[in-house]
């Protein structure tokens, strides 16, 4: 017979003992909470991944340690890491933009390839421009069409309330068809024999690096726009519409605020920060357009953006973080160990977060009779 | 160990807690055979929690149980119900697409392949005639009223020969008439020698029908005894633990200008039918205009249309003298409108936000509150420490996050945010719903307050005692029409309930009476 019971709570008593155990489910989490989270979701993940990398026949130790020690140990390491952090952060500071607001763009995909696209347009239309105007202009190009491509993703959302998900992902594989257009097609490079690539880029199209490293000024870009979009959620007018919104809409509506200019608005900034990720990949990395501009950057920055729990200072550290973990697969594979364990050790990490965090609601409590 | 042989239920020293509440604490509680025994208690004094554990919804802490001078442990409501326990519950479990009989019928422990329903509903027809109920057996729930809703509740308990039917709240859905028919309904039950748990926290409900009462405040029982040993003030000090004084500042009548006024205003709800047809009411500066009313005709949807959050189809709306029909939200905002939302955490306010966030959710486009594109969060700091002292808002500090804030805490920081905007016309639905008695009556006087300083009030309340306390004039909804609007020296509460129930006419009044 089943029992109806509105309660959260279970009851088991132990025999021979004068204590109960309960538990039951916190009213508010404690604020060391989510300093804590983190650190056991990382530890579990890593857990998890040895079981894994044990079955498969690898010695976990060995492999973490190649993988921490060539990614955190070297010069080389350290600089990818930032190189592909860089993206990540970027990408990351944009959809959490979109997530403050419970607006579900996960087409960081599309809209990292969209930048890329314009910005290359622009280096290859414009080849005579100086790099103090050529670089703002490839910019200015890359957010716009990041901007829009999330706009069309979000404007039905806006006008018909149709779910944005859908939308904002069937537009990445939109966006990574026209990029394959252009360069299998009008932009392919004649001497680049029969490769999909763009022609190089004018120097002046290519974004200054730090010393003779690979990392580049997309960093930078990355830092300022998680500061930025902080200092946008927490002190401006704007950004209060925007928690106030994502936390209740019809308080929103209530207080006089526009819902729909304001999705609109949101999704344009959100669109415009992957945006200009894709245009440093292309004007930072490569120097040209290639059919592949980003390796699932979008997507991963969605695990980030949540992982972080969309606070900005956060978004930064666990971009750090995945992009070590990025350079650490390409590290182990030299030992013939499959990448993919990066891979899953991301996938991982987001189960045991969101998994800590569920457990983080309740309490044990021992009760003595 | 009963201790009486007149007892049918004995309940001794249950305990109950949820995480972080004690929500029953060492009660016992005693129904004798053929008694109506109220159980009086404010919001959250564990009413509802001490039946769900005697109708076997919750498992007790602590404590046990008899019935009828056996010691039983109440599993489920099945097993209450063997016990002859029923209860109907504050929200029915009624399934929309049966019909009456079916839904009395479901889920009874005697399966039958063939149920034969003829013969049920003829049952259920003797049983509601018998009792007063009116039913039509056959009739599907989604067709019925709430007050209907209701009968088929009690009549599915006595079907199930339930000789303790506990009702939680059953009196808070109903218009006065149809309080008095279940009234009449309860003493017929007492007189076939069932006993009724009735839980109420209107005192004068208790003085009409109970024959005893105990008292619940703060989960633990505060006294248990025969009506006629108390008086109601006598209840109403034990039920808040203090001296309860029903009597509010004085008032000043004004004669002034009409502040709000709608006039021929009709609206759609949200299924798409009818929910204003043509109203036409009007709030002078200075003065409280009550909207009595059983809730859902109409009230949610004119809050609505005079704050802009719904649209009108014909009629016109004007503040002081301007048209405001359909602007937007912000533009009544900003021509002095204050509203206080009917659902407190789920509108009026972002749960999830700090205190001072939750301040300046109306003002924070204001001059004071912001330089350039940034807020000004020292002057929303002071705005909120002010409201906090001035209102005496009990919280965590003003960074928590408003949703730690209990009832009462949260509508007097609502009401205080609404008011500290200097607004012409403030509308407050169901301000003091939930309230227990203390705060209700702390945000009724801030109410008088703002009245007195010549703001002009629309009063949304289901509980017609206050309307009366409060209002200068009373205005009764009923299927989105105005059925009339009385001063104070022409209601009284036989009347407002009849227009309440969408009696119009005065013979017809008679006739019924
Ligand atoms: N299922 C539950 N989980 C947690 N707390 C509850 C639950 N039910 C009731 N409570 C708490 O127990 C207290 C008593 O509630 P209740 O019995 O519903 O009071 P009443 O019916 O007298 O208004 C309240 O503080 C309420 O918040
Ligand atoms: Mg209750």
């Amino acid at each position: 017979m089943s029992e109806p019971t509105a309660t959260c709570e279970k009851k088991d008593t132990v025999p021979g003992r004068s204590f109960r155990i309960r538990i039951e489910k916190r009213l508010e989490t404690p604020a060391w909470w989510n300093a804590v989270t983190p650190v056991i979701s990382i530890a579990l993940a890593l857990l998890f991944g040895a079981i894994f990398l044990k079955l498969t026949g690898y010695s976990p130790i060995t492999v973490y340690k190649i993988m921490f020690k060539d990614t955190f140990g070297t010069r080389y390491g350290i600089t990818e890491t930032l190189v592909k952090a860089s993206p990540l952060l970027l990408s990351a500071v944009g959809v959490s933009m979109a997530f403050r607001m419970q607006l579900w763009n996960i087409g960081g995909e599309g809209q990292i390839y969209m930048g890329a696209l314009a910005a290359s347009w622009v280096a290859l239309t414009f080849t005579g421009l100086p790099k103090y105007i050529m670089v703002p202009a490839m910019m200015i190009a890359a957010a716009a069409a990041g901007g829009i491509w999330a706009f069309l993703g979000s404007a039905p959302r806006a006008i018909w309330g149709v779910n944005e998900i859908l939308t904002t992902l069937m537009l990445n594989y939109v966006a990574i068809f026209w990029v394959e257009y252009f360069v299998y097609g009008p932009w392919r490079d004649p001497t680049a024999f029969l490769f999909p690539l763009s022609p190089v880029f004018p120097k002046a199209a290519w974004l200054p690096t730090f010393g003779n490293t690979r990392i580049h000024w997309g960093l930078i870009f990355g830092i300022i726009a998680a500061l930025g979009v902080g200092l946008l959620l927490s002190r401006t007018k704007w950004g209060y519409e925007i928690r106030v919104i994502g936390e209740n809409p019809s308080a929103a509506r209530y207080s006089g605020m526009n819902i729909s200019r304001n999705i609109i608005l949101v999704m344009l900034l959100s669109g415009a920060i992957s945006g200009i990720a894709g245009m440093c990949e292309v004007s930072g990395i490569i120097h040209r357009l290639q059919a592949q501009v980003s390796t699932g950057y979008g997507y991963t920055a969605i695990i980030i953006a949540f992982l972080a729990k969309l606070h900005p200072i956060g978004i930064i550290i666990v971009s750090l973080l995945f992009g070590g973990l990025l350079v650490a697969g390409y590290s182990v594979q030299i030992y013939g160990i499959p990448a993919d364990i990066a891979t899953m050790l991301q996938g991982s990490l987001l189960f045991f977060v969101l998994g800590v965090e569920a457990l983080a609601q309740y309490r044990i409590r021992v009760i003595r009779n | 160990m009963p201790q009486e042989d007149g007892n049918i239920v004995e309940m001794h020293g249950i305990t109950k807690r949820f995480p972080g509440v004690l929500a029953n604490e060492n009660v016992t509680f005693c129904v004798r055979s053929g008694e109506i025994h109220a159980l009086l208690g404010e919001n959250g004094a564990g009413k509802s929690t001490l039946m769900n554990i005697l109708s076997g919804l919750y498992k007790p802490d602590e404590g046990e149980i008899f019935v009828k001078g056996k010691r039983i442990q109440i599993g489920s409501p099945r097993h209450a119900i063997e016990a002859g326990i029923g209860m109907v519950h504050q929200h029915f479990r009624l399934v929309e697409n049966f019909s009456v009989a079916e839904n009395i019928t479901l889920g009874m422990s005697t399966p039958r392949f063939l149920l034969d329903m003829a013969a049920i509903e003829d049952e259920v027809l003797a049983l509601s005639k018998e009792y007063g109920l009116q039913l039509d057996p056959k009739a599907q729930i989604w067709q019925l009223s709430v007050g209907e809703q209701q009968r088929v509740e009690i009549v599915k308990m006595l079907y199930r020969r339930a000789d303790v039917l506990i009702l939680d709240e059953p009196t808070a859905v109903l218009t006065p008439q149809e309080t008095r028919e279940l009234f009449a309904t309860l003493e017929r039950m007492k007189e076939t020698g069932r006993s009724i748990i009735f839980i109420t926290h209107k005192l004068e409900e208790v003085m009409q029908v109970a024959d005893r009462v105990t008292v619940l405040r703060a989960g633990r029982v505060a006294a248990t005894a025969d009506k006629t040993d108390v008086t109601s003030r006598q209840l109403a000090s034990l039920m808040v633990g203090k001296e309860y004084s029903p009597t509010l500042p004085g008032k000043t009548a004004l004669e002034t200008a009409p502040v709000l006024t709608l006039s021929d205003v009709t609206a759609y709800g949200d299924r798409g039918t009818v929910a204003l047809d043509g109203v036409s009411l009007e709030v002078k500066a200075g003065e409280i205009l009550g909207i009595a009313g059983v809730a859902g005709n109409g009230q949610r949807e004119l809050t609505e249309v005079i704050t802009g959050l719904r649209k009108t189809t014909s009629g016109t709306i004007s503040l002081l003298g301007q048209d405001i029909t359909n602007r937007t939200p912000l533009e009544v905002i900003n021509s002095g409108v204050s509203f206080v939302p009917e659902d407190r955490y789920g509108t009026g306010m972002a749960p999830n936000l700090s205190l001072v966030d939750n301040v300046i959710l109306k003002s924070y486009r204001t001059r004071i509150m912001c330089k350039g594109p940034f807020i000004n969060y020292d002057a929303a700091r002071r705005q909120t420490q002010g409201l906090v002292e001035q209102f005496q808002v009990k919280c965590a500090g003003i960074y928590s996050r408003a949703r730690l804030l209990s009832g009462g805490n949260a509508q007097k920081l609502l009401l205080g945010r609404e008011i500290s905007s200097d607004p012409k016309l403030l509308i407050a639905a169901y301000p003091t719903r939930g309230l227990d008695i203390g705060a209700a009556e702390a945000i009724r006087s801030i109410l008088i307050n703002q009245r007195n300083q010549g703001i002009a009030i629309l009063l949304i309340s289901e509980d017609l005692e206050e309307l009366m306390r409060l209002s200068d004039r009373i205005a009764i909804m009923y299927e989105g029409k105005i059925m009339g609007t009385l001063d104070r020296d022409e209601w009284d509460i036989e009347r407002i309930g009849l227009l309440m129930a969408g009696v119009r006419d005065v013979q017809h009044e008679e006739a019924l009476t």
